[in-house]
């Protein structure tokens, strides 16, 4: 019977990440254009270096406050005439900060390119930020924080994250912000925010879509070319672990149903040399369906829907968690088995064939990564986040399957630390407690679910 | 715009949509049968989704966990889900893995019996008990759908039950359970597989004869019965949850026409009027103006059989009260079935619709799907296409007519979720009551 027979695949296609053009504008506005002709959709994304880093202490919460108080109204309209000018155009404006940078953008039919472009300007340049519509703003920053803390998801990345990093370090805070910081912000300090980051020469405008690169770049510069002002220096984060030693903490949520781990420590910058190692390591620890994380603690042993690694790609050193949930009387298990996992990465060069699984999948799925006009307006933004090589999309491929079983080894003993591990689990200290102190993995202690 | 989109069937009942696009070298595979939780006896709940997992759990030719990792090492991407109507499985792949997508698609449709074991069984059960504790036990609101779905249709109804499924049916499933379940519907007379994205018509034509072509048709479903419901409740419902939640959050549902019906699309306007994005009028008038709910959305569940269901979800902010998000959210419905909408609001929600339609488009992943779910439903792929144009032809009478017919208080079941502490006996769960 021919189905009993594996097909073989046939010759594979080469596939190009769509050409992009650079231009730079006199105001210091850098503009990238990728013509992708498919479909009438085009999507335009600014970046800016305004990062949720750029916070200053204390103050938590303003860059993404900044960003979000961009629509709320302008020198010309106020935030409902602009909401509904985008909407009327069949597009929303997102506007938002990130670690890195603050990222504005709209995906639009290409026939409303043009109006899109007007009013997303005014936007960028002039807005207003009415007190009324900060407040608001702020107001349901604070809902949001409610929501977080009663989410075991939301609660346990942020209680890890504030485990993991010293208090000093801007990575302890959430990146929009805590009740506290974000209480005390004004609307003045929004504007000054505002005044000094988002600068022409402090921004990229990338243009993906339905459109040739001339067209683009005259209506960009039509547009955005007469914005004025210089971008003030900027110091980068500080970023210190807490401690150089193992502990757990278990915040306590009595009565739940499961228990949310997270276990990590201090990873790399985004521009570390090891990058292509250090994904590949990690797609076979934790990054796979088949990774051997996964593998163990959902199909061989059942605790869980779904366990997996990662390494927080920042621009200083975010972090490395493993996270999964589980059912909450095999949390102790589930940490030993994690732990066995990890040790079992860094003893031994892992067989050609499970390299090639991580190396084979992350070459194929890259053209799948990049269909729509808005993934690949987000790995442009990348390239100018964090200052990777123009030729990074063309060569990765070809940097993925350079990875070798001694490269995977090297990257998971240089960058995996199990004696520094820090662990949070979120759950029912009536039953987790015992067991999981009983590993002994370093000191432990039990918080409330508060905001700290 | 309009997407390319060929179909044929086997003799075997297996009904295929293709449709080329060679600007990427990746191909989607979509398979849609057409069984989903309605298809459950009851008490043996959570059937379906449970067996979705089985699915990947390997066949006569493929090893446990091995469909996984056969697509990831191609370079491909994979899923499946569940719904009430339906389940569905995909990959996206390289384009010169086609053979190999296709293949691995038809062999557990041919032969995943032979494979099945009781271990397997077993340990997929914990991985969906797990996924319940996930995604509904440990979630603030987590139950809403199967509340929902408790609350909008009667008892004997197939909609009526969860999902997911309970803790015990999923405990008493047994494996002659799942060999009778996939004998029964996971045949090539229930199914519909799509192809979207770099493939040659012919060369895939081929490849599905020679992998599908010799499953056996089924031996016939049994026909969902009792599907029939009233066009509308008839009557107020409502449940009053205390959860572990920080914020109120009501959800509003209204019986509406079926998905893909004429009424369909007025149902689906005057939803975006309602909740899609920011300037709607839920989002305007309480998160914005008023300033008493945190967010507020609406949306179709896209139901093709008995009734679908237009439901409105708002999140209070910290100091409302549910009495008060209620009646704001009540309100709010009430002045849309009063006042009608305007012309601009009908323009704007189709604008917005019109964009995401084209933007979704643009991934093989989507079109695969939408051809399967249009195939599956109403066997006419070409409906893809048409849905632009459907929602150009909704009128502000219609959209009125709509909310005039069904958005009043005979045709509103409410679910409320509030804070278990503040509920009238500290820390004890409301009881749920429904009122007449």
């Amino acid at each position: 019977m021919t189905i009993s027979t594996r097909p073989a695949p046939g010759p594979s296609r080469t596939f190009q990440f769509p050409r992009f053009e650079r231009t730079a504008l006199p105001n210091g506005l850098q503009v990238v254009v990728a013509p992708v002709r498919k479909l009438p959709v085009v999507t335009v994304l600014a970046v800016i270096d305004a990062g949720a880093t750029s916070d200053p202490p204390g103050r938590e919460g303003l860059a993404q406050l900044t960003a979000e108080g961009l629509r709320e109204g302008t020198l010309k309209h106020d935030g409902i005439q602009i909401l509904e000018g985008f909407e009327k155009l069949g597009s929303s404006l997102e506007a938002g900060a990130d670690w890195d940078s603050t990222i504005v953008s709209m995906t639009l039919l290409r026939d409303k390119l043009t109006p899109g472009l007007e009013l997303m300007t005014e936007v960028l340049t002039s807005p207003s930020f009415p007190e009324r519509e900060v407040e608001r703003l702020k107001a349901e920053r604070l809902a949001e924080r409610a929501q977080i803390l009663a989410e075991p998801r939301g609660l346990a990345d942020e209680s890890f994250s504030r485990f993991l990093y010293a208090k000093r370090s801007r990575y302890s805070e959430p990146m929009a912000g805590t009740t506290a910081s974000v209480s005390v912000i004004t609307r003045d300090e929004i504007a000054a925010f505002f005044a000094s980051r988002y600068t022409p020469d402090a921004v990229t405008v990338i243009v993906v879509g339905d459109i040739h690169t001339e067209e683009a770049v005259t209506l960009v510069s039509t547009t955005l070319g007469g914005w004025a002002g210089k971008r003030a220096s900027v110091d980068a984060a500080s970023v210190m672990q807490a401690r150089s030693t193992r502990a757990v903490e278990i915040i306590a949520k009595e009565g739940a149903a499961q228990a949310e781990l997270r276990l990590g420590h201090i990873g790399i910058p985004r521009s570390h040399p090891d990058y292509f190692n250090v994904v590949v390591m990690n797609a076979l620890l934790g990054g796979l369906f088949s990774s051997r994380i996964n593998l163990n603690l959902r199909e061989q042993h059942g605790y869980t829907y779904g366990a997996s690694s990662f390494f927080d790609w920042r621009r200083e050193p975010g972090p490395f968690v493993i996270a999964t949930a589980v059912q909450s009387e095999v949390s102790a298990a589930a940490i030993s088995e994690t732990l066995k996992e990890i040790d079992g990465m860094r003893t031994e060069e892992i067989p050609e064939e499970e390299l090639s699984l991580a190396t084979n999948y992350l070459e194929g799925v890259f053209p799948i990564r990049y269909e729509t006009t808005s993934s690949i307006a987000s790995a442009l933004a990348n390239l100018v986040v964090f200052g990777l090589p123009e030729n990074f999309y063309d060569t990765y491929r070809e940097n993925i399957h350079a990875v070798r079983p001694s490269d995977v080894l090297r990257a998971a003993q240089g960058y995996v630390f199990p004696e520094m591990l820090q662990i949070v689990v979120v759950g029912d200290p009536a039953v987790v407690k015992e067991p999981v102190g009983k590993l002994a993995l370093g000191d432990l202690s039990v918080r409330s679910a508060t905001e700290a | 715009m309009r997407i390319p989109i060929d179909t044929f069937r086997l003799d075997n009942g297996l009904f295929v949509t293709l449709s080329e696009d060679r600007t990427a070298p990746i191909v989607a595979v979509n398979l849609w049968y057409h069984v989903g939780s309605a298809n459950e006896r009851l008490g043996r709940t959570g059937f379906a989704h449970l067996f979705e997992h089985m699915l990947f759990q390997g066949s006569e030719h493929v090893g446990s966990n091995e469909h996984f990792e056969l697509i990831q090492r191609a370079g491909g991407t994979l899923n499946g889900s569940t719904w009430l109507e339906r389940t569905n499985y995909y990959e996206t792949v390289p384009s010169n893995q086609l053979s190999l997508a296709l293949w691995l698609e038809a062999d557990r449709m041919g032969s995943l019996l032979p494979a099945m074991t009781q271990e397997k069984l077993d340990t997929q059960r914990d991985v969906v008990k797990n996924e319940r504790r996930w995604s509904i036990d440990n979630q603030p609101y987590g139950t809403w759908l199967e509340r929902l779905s408790a609350l909008t249709f009667p008892e004997s109804h197939p909609f009526h039950h969860s999902l997911i499924g309970s803790m015990e049916d999923l405990s008493a499933a047994s494996l002659d359970d799942i060999k009778q379940f996939f004998e029964t519907y996971y045949t090539p007379d229930n199914a519909v597989l799509s192809i979207a994205g770099d493939f040659d018509s012919a060369d895939a034509r081929r490849l599905v004869e020679k992998y599908f072509g010799e499953i056996p048709r089924g031996r016939g479903k049994p026909s969902l019965t009792g599907m029939d419901v009233p066009p509308i409740f008839g009557q107020p419902l409502r449940l009053v949850v205390g959860d572990d939640v920080a914020l109120p959050r009501l959800y509003l549902a209204f019986r509406s026409p079926i998905f893909g019906s004429d009424g369909y699309y007025a149902a689906s306007v005057a939803g975006a009027i309602l909740g899609m994005r920011r300037g709607s009028r839920l989002h305007r008038s309480l998160v914005r103006e008023r300033q008493v709910a945190a967010d507020a959305s609406a949306f179709t569940f896209d139901l093709a059989k008995a009734s679908d269901l237009l439901v409105v979800d708002v999140i209070a902010r910290p100091e409302t009260t549910p009495e008060r998000l209620e009646e704001e959210v009540n309100r709010e419905v009430d002045r849309l079935i009063q006042d009608g909408v305007r012309e601009e609001e009908v323009e704007r929600a189709v604008a917005l619709i019109d964009t995401e339609i084209v933007t979704a488009l643009q991934s093989a992943s989507e079109r695969a799907d939408r051809l399967s779910m249009f195939a599956t439903y109403f066997g006419e792929p070409e409906l893809l296409n048409e849905q632009p144009a459907k929602y150009q032809d909704v009128t502000v009478e219609a959209v009125n007519e709509f909310a005039g017919s069904r958005l009043g208080p005979e045709n509103r079941v409410t679910l409320l979720f509030v804070p278990r502490m503040e509920t009238a006996d500290s820390g004890v769960t409301t009881p749920p009551s429904i009122a007449a």
